[in-house]
């Protein structure tokens, strides 16, 4: 699949296509806004401190929450960024998506007037759409008792209002749609969309993804599973009790290499492969050899032996059940590589986004591939021998690594993991 | 401990279990009735709900809530426990 590149890892020069005639796919991008800023600069410097965004809940009715912590976006103001209006019509997972969108659209500098509009798309990860819309309006009508809702509801709270705004606000007439696989979401869309360009469907894809979970609805229906942690997100660490949520989203342009080069664009990453398999076997409960199946189906989709790999980005949720069951997949599937990679969760910094969790990771694995900076995995305590990996403990490091891989595990059993190359 | 703590635990569980509740006796544990980490969470709930008592248990460190999952017997000592706290 990549026949430049050469044996010892390193990246070759660029051609326009594989030997097998794929299109290259490049990201020209990025844009985010989570607990951690309001932007990429912000979060990468979140990263580099391995600073927590994690702190006190603060919304309606929180203290009836047994839960009370999360990584929600602080001093969100969307006045700040969207008119009257606009805001009447974005659910904030909307809002959040097109600010990320904003920032990825103008860092790749592109247009999208005439045929580039016609040739290009978007595919969204969301698992909640508009949680708060449904969260306010069911107030509205069950605890208030009242008989009127605003108009805009539905066109509020549903799943894709994030990617056909994003389609409108750029003219984009290509592919456009939304994928929903809880915790995978975000790497399922930018699978597809990578998917999409490498095959010529379209010449650019904005992707990435998006969740604003924090309501009380939100929270309340988190609780219910008991796997959530009162205090921290301690990834890998023997004593993490659980996972924190968290919001916002992330959104890249995923774009083909010729189009790319030839106006010449800054090029961050590229997208070299993409897997997703199925454990069918277990509604919440994770299978190593679901986890294993994609990670090793990403690799080879990528034309990457094991020992390429030097980061993964992890799932890393901070539940008992997720983080060993993905170290024994990343042992297994890299064999003795395993002790020499590094793997880290961001999670315990920005929070589970949920369906938009990917999208935040994949900027740490940019920032892996481009700076030479792996984010740390923060909050970790004490060593488990069930997780007995270089995750990359408390503090970044500087390291040099030429492909890297984002993992995504979803209840469900859904398994979607990309694989990105240094440029 | 009442009788009738014990019987309507017994009956949750059992439920849970798809067993008759003269199959779960003070010794049964949860693995051995075939009751899965989803199915005791979902006991859990059935018990909180029950008693109306909220009942300490996170998933990911059964061992160290003060909720003692280990059997039957204890179950119900916990929830008997908790019953008597509420009613303080």
């Amino acid at each position: 699949m990549s026949p430049k590149k050469a044996k010892d890892g390193k990246v070759g020069t660029f051609e326009p296509t594989t030997r097998e005639g794929l299109r290259r796919v490049v990201i020209t991008g990025a844009g985010t806004i989570n607990a951690l800023g309001h932007d990429v600069a912000s979060t990468l410097a979140a990263f580099r401190e391995g600073r927590s965004g994690i702190s006190q809940l603060d919304f309606r009715d929180v203290d009836r929450l047994s839960i009370q912590i999360g990584a929600q976006v602080h001093d969100w103001k969307p006045e700040d960024y969207f008119n009257r209006q606009q805001i009447l019509l974005y659910d904030k997972f909307t809002q959040f998506t097109l600010l990320a969108a904003k920032q990825a659209v103008a860092q790749a500098g592109l247009n999208f007037a005439g045929k580039l509009g016609l040739n290009s798309g978007v595919v969204l990860g969301t698992a909640a759409g508009g949680m708060n819309t449904w969260d306010e309006n069911y107030r509205t009508v069950y605890e208030e008792g009242k008989n009127r809702v605003h108009p805009f509801v539905v066109p509020k709270l549903m799943n894709n209002a994030a990617a056909s705004h994003v389609s409108m606000e750029y003219g984009l007439r290509g592919p456009a749609f939304t994928v929903a696989t809880a915790c995978a979401s975000s790497n399922h869309a930018m699978g597809l969309a990578f998917q999409m360009v490498r095959s010529g469907a379209a010449r650019v894809m904005l992707t990435g993804g998006s969740e604003a979970m924090l309501c009380f609805g939100g929270v309340k229906a988190w609780e219910g599973l008991r796997v959530m942690s009162k205090d921290a997100c301690r990834p890998f660490s023997a004593n993490r009790n659980g996972m924190v949520q968290g919001e916002g989203a992330g959104v890249f342009v995923f774009e083909d290499y010729e189009n790319a080069r030839a106006r010449g664009a800054e090029i961050l990453a590229e997208v070299v492969g993409f897997a997703m398999s199925s454990d069918a076997q277990d509604i919440v409960m994770p299978s190593a050899q679901g986890a294993e199946r994609a990670i090793r189906g990403a690799m080879q989709d990528a034309g990457l032996n094991p020992e390429d790999i030097g980061y993964i980005n992890a799932h890393g949720t901070g539940t008992a059940a997720n983080d060993k069951t993905e170290c024994a997949a990343v042992a297994h599937a890299f064999g003795h590589h395993a002790d020499r990679l590094m793997i880290s969760s961001t999670k315990s910094m920005h929070g589970h986004l949920i369906g938009g969790t990917g999208a935040v990771e994949m900027l740490a694995c940019i920032m892996a591939l481009r700076d030479g900076v792996i984010a740390p995995t923060i909050g970790y305590e004490e060593p488990d021998p069930e997780c007995a990996l270089d995750v990359v403990p408390n503090v970044a490091r500087e390291a040099r690594v030429d492909a890297v891989l984002s993992n995504a595990f979803a209840f469900g059993g859904l398994n979607a993991v990309i694989a990105l190359r240094r440029v | 401990m009442t009788n009738d703590t014990r019987s309507r635990i017994r009956s949750i569980i059992a439920e849970q279990a798809m067993l008759e509740p003269d199959q779960v006796t003070d010794a049964s544990t949860p693995g051995e009735l075939g009751i899965d980490s989803l199915g005791l969470v979902e006991t859990i709930f059935a018990i909180e709900e029950e008693f109306d008592i909220t009942v300490p248990f996170n998933a990911n460190e059964p061992e160290k809530s003060d909720f003692d999952i280990t059997n039957m017997g204890t179950i119900i000592a916990a929830v008997d426990r908790l019953i008597s706290e509420k009613a303080a």
